[in-house]
């Protein structure tokens, strides 16, 4: 222990805070959220239009490139959504879907990122136009790691507008995010004090969910029940719907309360190319694709209209990617991971 | 004479390091090779970790993302990343690996950005992910990377992960746990660790057929140097036995070519 922790709680890091750390403001926005139970179920194309606004804070569920709301992601391109701010909590795949709508003669999509983890698809490599984007200046930047911003979205589901935690300190990341250091009261620790994060929107895919919106989630859940609990609006894909009588049968198995959700799309498939946990492995070849096509930008602009502008639906990008046969393909990687046809 | 690739030695070198009935983070590639070897060899009882919440699982394959459902395949628990991190931050964890793209004498990492400019890098890379984290919380820190002087810097672009900062006594004056920091570094020419008094980074041992030269000529500062220099153990035919046929079958991390470097 040293003498230096007075002078350790003065510091502030010197990045922009992007949202209002102020729970009073968020208990406004939930005291009037709808809170019936309300048959939610639409299309992809109306929860998008109807919940994520020009403007917007959105965040994204899952792991990047595991459990993701591939479907949401792509019609929040295609319907060409201006000046976003995005949680870059985990993002690879989903992070660069959202930066087709940068660069690509379409506005800008992403105009703010909270960056813990961007522009890698981890041992995949770097996305050269993720790369592009971020290098261009024409996106503000602040620092987190991905703690940090799993506790700025804990924060927030607790109603709380800040939580201490005890890394960052020290560091670049702590100078370039918008945290503050603080004395502890009961022991005089130094302590990194990190804001309350309520996106907007949040886009979330899921196992299972009913009309309502009450919500499964097999295997790891990231921090997605923080982050719906966190989220002023939630859209849900689900791989299956399921019946009320389903969720009230077993309700342990709820991860996600219908009060959070305000849309329920079925997405069979809906995480590709990401993988799904006890449904479906990553599609490492299309990924790959994606990786190579971005090198040059005009192949780049082909591969988008070819996979995301030019399909209409989710499921005509699944029958450009092989349809049913390769998805069970997948699915048998998935389920047999020690099987010969496993990456 | 036993062949084999640096890769597999530093992967071996790294599995030696991990003890049995230990907790450690780890993310994919070579770390995550490492510690399944530990695991068929020295550490039956070594327990891996991932990011997004995996914890204990027994892996079919090597993952491809610390978040994929191979890294909770057979687990004992599928929870969330706060948890992983939380734990951490409650003192349990005892290892992790991290890795970046440049490292200084006192074990700083930079993920982050190189250039000169924060504001306009030459290469925007990932960033922190949970690096921050688990360099911050675990006990000690691993890294396995490649040894050539664009990577070993006197000075990182950008501090993204916490070595030992400034020096000794600075990691627990910014308010970062005490006792934490980094441990061991495995290259393709040495293992290196750092001096008790000074935080600074020296050579531990040399690897079979290596001078202290050659690892000084690869690295963008002056190193320091255990004394008496060891000399690293090459891999045993157990080892690579069961790296070559149960850890990494396709060679996706050992088949790898040897990292390019600056030469005599």
């Amino acid at each position: 222990m040293t003498g230096n922790r007075s002078e350790a709680a003065t510091l502030r890091g010197r990045g922009p805070l992007f949202t209002n750390p102020d729970c009073d403001a968020a208990r406004q926005a939930f005291r009037v959220r709808s809170k019936g139970l309300t048959d939610k179920v639409m299309t992809v194309e109306d929860a998008v239009d109807r919940f994520v606004h020009d403007g917007d804070y959105l965040a994204s569920g899952g792991f990047g490139g595991d459990r993701i709301a591939t479907a949401a992601l792509h019609e929040i391109v295609r319907q060409k959504k201006q000046n976003l701010s995005f949680a870059g909590h985990t993002a690879t795949h989903d992070f660069q879907i959202l930066c087709a709508g940068n660069l690509t003669g379409r506005g800008k999509l992403l105009a703010k990122v909270d960056i813990a983890y961007v522009v890698g698809l981890e041992a995949r490599g770097l996305s050269a136009h993720a790369r592009r984007v971020m290098q261009s200046g024409e996106v503000e930047i602040c620092e987190w790691s991905n703690y940090a911003l799993a506790v700025r979205f804990q924060a927030a589901a607790m109603g709380l507008p800040f939580l201490p935690m005890r890394t960052m300190a020290g560091t670049d990341t702590f100078d370039r995010s918008a945290s503050a250091m603080i004395e502890c009261p009961f022991t005089g620790a130094a302590l990194v004090a990190v804001p309350a994060l309520w996106p907007d929107v949040s886009i979330i895919h899921v196992h299972e969910a009913d009309c309502y919106g009450n919500a499964r989630i097999r295997g790891t859940t990231v921090a997605d029940p923080h982050l719906a609990r966190a989220s002023k609006r939630v859209i849900l894909t689900c791989e299956r719907l399921i019946s009320n009588d389903e969720i009230r049968r077993d309700p342990s198995a709820t991860a996600i309360p219908y009060f959070c959700v305000d849309a329920v799309c079925e997405v069979p498939f809906g995480s590709y190319p990401g993988n799904m946990p006890y449904e479906y492995f990553s599609d490492e070849e299309h990924l790959r694709g994606w990786l190579q096509a971005e090198c040059d930008p005009a192949t780049h602009a082909a591969w988008l209209d070819r996979y995301v502008f030019g399909a209409t639906s989710f499921n005509e990008y699944l029958d450009a990617c092989g349809g049913l046969a390769r998805m069970q393909e997948l699915r048998r990687q998935e389920m047999f991971p020690c099987g010969p046809s496993a990456t | 004479m036993l062949e084999f690739t640096p890769m597999e030695l530093m992967i071996c070198a790294a599995s030696q390091m991990l003890e049995d009935g230990a907790l450690v983070v780890v993310g994919t590639g070579a770390p995550c090779a490492a510690a399944m070897l530990a695991q068929r060899t020295s550490a039956p009882n070594l327990t891996l970790i991932f990011e997004a919440g995996g914890i204990g699982p027994q892996l079919p394959r090597m993952p491809i993302s610390v978040g994929d459902s191979r890294t909770f395949y057979r687990g004992l628990a599928a929870t969330s990343m706060a948890d992983v991190m939380e734990t951490c931050q409650r003192g349990l964890v005892d290892y992790t690996f991290l890795g970046g793209a440049q490292i200084d004498r006192y074990g700083n990492l930079n993920s982050t950005m190189i250039g000169g400019d924060y504001n306009r890098p030459k290469v925007r890379l990932p960033g922190s992910g949970g690096a921050n984290d688990l360099g911050s919380l675990c006990w000690r820190i691993l890294t396995i990377t490649p040894h050539d002087p664009r990577r070993f810097v006197e000075k990182v672009d950008f501090i993204t992960t916490p070595g030992y900062l400034t020096g000794p006594g600075a990691r627990e004056a910014a308010g970062l746990p005490a006792g934490t920091g980094p441990y061991r570094v495995i290259t393709d020419l040495a293992v290196l660790g750092f001096d008790e008094t000074t935080k600074q980074m020296q050579v531990e041992s040399l690897h079979p057929g290596v001078t202290f030269d050659e690892v000084q000529r690869n690295t963008g500062f002056e190193l320091l140097k255990r004394t008496p220099l060891g000399e690293t153990a090459p891999p045993t035919p157990h080892q690579l036995d069961i790296l070559r046929r149960e850890v990494d079958p396709h060679r996706y991390i050992i088949g790898r070519a040897a990292p390019s470097r600056t030469t005599a």
